[in-house]
């Protein structure tokens, strides 16, 4: 028994005939921000599902605050968020809100608290699917948000959305970070790497990396991590040719 | 299972259809110019309105809550919040019933325009109540919504989902006792007959419109007709997936 918010043990996934994620294992603390990266199609989605329990595994162990992922208990503690905004488009920000605010049972105020944190207070009254592409993922993190659970799993959370709003919403999950919440936020944009405290970089299915900003840059010899991912993944193909 | 969520499910499918006035309004209208188009048909010959207007009153809301049930839940695994929803704690029973729950006031709507334009402007006439002709229609609504839950799990796309209906639904409609009395089908077919719901429902508003007191038979449709919701339904439930390949 660990102390890990999240504890993955050889994991493998195999979708058709491919292994999306190939022998997996890590650990990662309590209130952590640890950015899952790598490009897309590399297995960061399918990684997520199996932490959530929607994903069928093949082997391995997936155990989230010392319980098997997908288990009861686990499902008002851990906050999901799709890469594509999993919201209803024909009802209101607030409407949503609030009907997953009952489905979680999640305190009163949790709605109004939610809205601020996304800065959607303005449209908590317009119909989603009239919002941006942005506005949408925010109501869906929102959603995520309402039940205050111990584990956020955030599938590209940021894609598509303006500096000024990415700099925003990431400085809420340090801020929750700091309030003791676990954080596991993927992105294919490798520059998102620097606001993470911890690294773990992903390619064909396999962590390829477990690390911090500054080590990765350290060990690569680069200033940027786009260089960085780029730099490691020549020196994995190296090593195995 | 949780009260509150079915009823915050239910409360939520009814609040998107009240953002979309034109599914509402097709779902009253739709059922109620097909009895006014029969009525039309059958223009002059009473007898056969009285006949088959009450059969196809059962038929119309089926088939409409059946396309639009299998429709709205494709949209949510499509859509991601069916999957959203079964990583929170939402009972399956909870998702299946709220539909149930929010289609079916919908349905008690439509049986009471359809009922009411069919026996009073459109002149139909039945020997039984016309409450319950109101009741057996809103059944019959409510099994539609049912099947459709329940065989919603069986379509990965939109146009596998609308095939459905001539799947399910037509096979029953040939075999229910309109095209031909049940009693003169082929043996086997005969016993088929037994096995599908419709003909509980169409037999429902024979007994209806032939008998001026409430017939065991009537009892029995009722019956029959009301435990196949609940078994579509539980079926539906069982069949939705937290964990998918």
């Amino acid at each position: 028994m660990t102390g890990a918010a999240v504890s993955v043990d050889r994991l493998t996934v195999v979708r058709g005939r491919t292994r999306a994620v190939d022998g997996v294992s890590f650990d990662i603390e309590s209130g952590s921000l640890v950015g899952l990266l790598g490009p897309s199609g590399c297995g960061k989605t399918t990684l997520m599902r199996c932490l959530v329990g929607t994903q069928v595994v093949a082997s391995g162990s997936v155990r989230l605050l010392g319980r098997p992922a997908g288990s009861r208990p686990l499902r008002d503690q851990v906050g999901y968020v799709t890469q594509v905004p999993s919201v209803y488009g024909d009802l209101t920000v607030r409407e949503n809100l609030e009907y997953f605010a009952v489905v979680l049972a999640a305190p009163a105020g949790a709605v109004e608290r939610a809205l601020d944190e996304v800065d959607l207070r303005r449209h908590a009254g317009s119909v989603v699917e009239r919002l941006s592409g942005g506005e949408r993922a925010r109501v869906s993190l929102a959603t995520a948000l309402l039940g205050a659970p111990r584990i956020l799993v955030l599938d590209e959370p940021t894609v598509g959305l303006d500096p000024l709003l990415r700099r925003s919403l990431w400085s809420l999950f340090r801020r929750l970070a700091e309030g003791g919440t676990t954080l596991l936020v993927s992105s294919h944009v490798m520059d998102e790497a620097a606001r993470c405290e911890r690294l773990l970089l992903m390619r064909a299915g396999r962590i390829v990396a477990d690390t911090t900003p500054d080590g990765l840059l350290a060990t690569t010899s680069t200033d940027d991590f786009e260089s960085a991912f780029v730099a490691l993944i020549e020196r994995q193909a190296a090593g195995e040719g | 299972m949780s009260p509150r969520r079915t009823l915050a499910t239910a409360a939520r499918v009814l609040r998107q259809l009240r953002h979309d006035p034109r599914t509402v309004g097709l779902l009253v209208a739709v059922p109620a110019v097909l009895m006014g188009l029969l009525a039309w048909i059958l223009h002059g010959r009473d007898h056969d309105f009285d006949k088959f207007g009450p059969q196809l009153l059962g038929i119309f809301p089926l088939v409409v809550m059946f396309l639009v049930t299998s429709v709205a839940t494709l949209r949510e695994r499509a859509g991601g919040t069916l999957e959203r929803l079964l990583t929170m704690p939402m009972g399956k029973a909870d998702f299946v019933f709220g539909y149930a729950l929010a289609f079916g006031l919908a349905a008690i709507v439509q049986a009471l325009v359809v009922t009411g334009l069919s026996l009073g402007p459109y002149g139909m006439t039945v020997r039984g109540e016309a409450w319950l002709v109101v009741v057996v229609a809103v059944l019959d609504a409510l099994l539609g919504t049912a099947l459709g839950l329940s065989v919603s799990a069986l379509a990965k796309t939109e146009f596998q989902a609308v095939q459905f209906m001539p799947a399910f639904i037509l096979p029953q409609l040939l075999l229910c006792g309109i095209v031909v009395r049940r009693a003169a089908l082929p043996g086997f077919l005969h016993a088929v007959s037994y096995a599908l719901p419709m003909s509980y429902a169409v037999d429902a508003t024979q007994q209806l419109s032939a008998h001026a007191a409430v017939t065991t038979q009537f009892g029995v449709d009722v019956m029959v007709v009301a435990a196949f919701v609940v078994a579509a339904l539980a079926i539906g439930a069982a069949t939705l997936r937290r964990r998918t390949p």
